[in-house]
Parts: C-alpha cells; structure tokens; sequence
C-alpha cells in the first residue's frame, strides 16, 4: 500500500522548493509567491504557473545576531529583499558570501538548503536561499 | 521625564551603539523593549462628557490605511504608505495641517521607525527626519515635541496597550497636567500608531 511522508507531501508544494510562481498573462505582471487572482486585472486577468530563473539581486539586507527560535545556530545570518528578474521580489536568506559581497544591487543566485530543524530529532526543512553570482 | 516610563532615566548614544547587535545596524536599545503594562481612556459623546468633566479633550480626526503585509511587496521601503494616508485622512477630518500639530506621539517601535514616522505624517519631507530630530526641533521647545512620554522605546511597548498610551499622553499634555514634560500651550495633538511592520496604520487628532 502507498505511504506518504511528510518530506513527500511538502515535495509536492513547488513553490517551497523551486521558485515557481504565476503570471497575469492579460497585463504580463509576474507573482511570487503564486497568486491566484491578478490584483490589477481582477477578473480580466488569465492566471498560469510561471517558473522563474531564480536570479536577482539585492535591494536591502541585514544581518541578523538575535535570532527567533529554531536559527540560534545560524547567527549572524544575512536576510534580504530580492528582486527576481522577472520582477517580483521576496525575503530570504544570503548564503556563502564575502564581507564584500553582501552589498545592494549584488547579483544572487537561488540555492537549495536547509532552513531550520525541529530540534535534534524533527523535520529537518529544506527551501530555498540565495548566494552571491561571482564573475569568473 | 516620564516617571511610570519603563527606563524613565537618560539613555547616552554612546550606549545604544555600543548595546548588542540585534539586527544590522539596530542595536539592542535601537528595539523598543518587551513591556507589561496598561492603558484606559474613556470615550464619549461630548454632552456625556461634560458632565464627567470640565476638561474633555475632543477627538477631532481620524483616518486608518493598510498595505501588505510583507515588506517585499511595499512600493517603498523607506516610509511607510499607511501612515501617509491615515495622516492625511485625519488631517482633513480635522481641518489640520502637519504644520499646526505641537505635540504628538509616534510609533517608534525601532529608531528608524520615528525618522520614517515623522516624515510620513508630514512633519518634514522624505529624507530630513535625521536631520531635524538632529537639530532638536523634536525636543519639547522645537518645532513639534514627539513623544513626551517616552515614546516605545523608553516609555515601553505592551503592544495592545501602545496605542492608548499614546492617546493617554496628549490628554495629558492639552490638559496641562505632562509636569517637566509638559509642551506649553499645545491646543493640538496627534497620535500615529503601526501594527504589522506598517500594514496598518492608525492617526488620530485630538483638541482640547
Ligand atoms: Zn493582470
């Protein structure tokens, strides 16, 4: 018989751990997270699954020394503002970066990591942060 | 000034900078801080009032905006659209401009959210809140006096009760009864209270 796992049914959300969102193909507006409704067109809007390249760059970050609970590990982290190039912009994580690099208008890739643990013997979640685009 | 303030005592900008780092660059003191606490005012209709006392203090403008939610989707990340349009609503209740305001209490859940405050209820333009509170024109004596009670980060932050707070130290000040703290003759304050990182925001206008 068929089981399913936790990890399998968060799999199956593919904006968690892609960066898949929606476009409004009547006015071109991109969305991420997915919206189901454009806010512009209202009911004229056409809403289909849009994925994203997963490149951007920094519009405004921060380092964060006091963490809330389940990131005591990770700090300082670094958070930012995204914008993707394809318009939209989210929150996430900065990973793998220089001093240097974690600057406005940095170029970003989006990458696959763990988040955070529910405790030593939890769920382990998994989604995406992103990491400076060096020039080689 | 405040003496039921949570840290009713001066703060040196020495020490906030050197306080720990909480989120580049605020510091520690740079975050109102976790308060218990409480506040009332009771409201009525003005012939009711008057016969509970000789000194109501009239409620005269009152606007409330909202925006998302996430920072990410704001159309600006230095100011906060709420407050310009719940300002601008309470204004034009009021028949007031931000000119006309001496005394008002502000949402100053971290030091930036003062500067972006006062700039988005029109105090000064966008980008010269620095510079005025700088120049002590927010000071009792100054052009307009911002929080005289301490404001959230000195007088404390019981979250559902800020808001009340904030009513409670303008009733005080147009009743003349703020002490060392009182802004003479102030006839008008406002109130400018945030909820959701800015999603909602609350101004209210209040004349004696
Ligand atoms: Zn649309």
């Amino acid at each position: 018989m068929h089981k399913t796992s936790v990890p399998g049914v968060w799999r199956r959300f593919k904006n968690r751990y892609q960066i898949v969102g929606t476009q409004c193909e009547t006015c071109k507006t991109n969305f991420y997270p997915p919206r189901e409704l454009c806010p512009k067109c209202r009911r004229g809007g056409k809403i289909s699954e849009k994925k994203f390249a997963g490149l951007g760059k920094i519009v405004t970050y921060t380092r964060v020394h006091a963490a809330p609970a389940g990131y005591e590990k990770q700090v300082p982290y670094a958070v930012a503002i995204v914008q993707l190039e394809e318009g939209p912009m989210l929150t996430t994580q900065i990973v793998d970066y220089n001093t240097d690099e974690l600057k406005i208008g940095q170029s970003v890739r989006a990458t696959f990591r763990k988040m955070y643990e529910d405790g030593d013997e939890g769920i382990i979640h998994y989604g995406t942060k992103f990491t400076p685009i060096r020039e080689s | 000034m405040n003496p039921i303030a949570q840290y009713p005592f001066e703060i040196s900008v020495e020490k906030v900078l050197k306080s720990s780092m909480v989120a580049d660059p605020l510091t520690l003191l740079d975050c109102s801080p976790l308060t218990d606490g409480a506040a009332a005012i009771i409201l009525a209709r003005e012939d009711i009032a008057k016969k509970y006392t000789d000194t109501p203090v009239y409620l005269t403008g009152s606007g409330q905006a909202s925006d998302t939610l996430a920072l990410h989707d704001r159309s600006s990340l230095t100011g906060v659209l709420a407050a310009k349009i719940a300002s601008e609503k309470a204004y034009k209740m009021a028949g007031v401009t931000a000119k006309d305001i001496p005394v008002a209490e502000v949402h100053d859940c971290f030091s930036i959210a003062e500067l972006m405050a006062i700039e988005d209820i029109g105090f000064v333009s966008k980008g010269e809140g620095g510079k005025f509170v700088q120049d002590g024109q927010t000071k009792i004596g100054g052009k307009v006096a911002v929080n005289t009670s301490g404001g959230l980060k000195a007088c404390g932050h019981p979250v559902g009760a800020t808001g009340i707070k904030q009513a409670a130290e303008i009733v005080i000040q147009l009743r003349g009864d703020a002490g060392k703290r009182q802004v003479d003759g102030a006839e008008i304050g406002l109130t400018h209270n945030v909820g959701g990182s800015g999603a909602t925001c609350v101004v209210n206008i209040f004349r004696r």
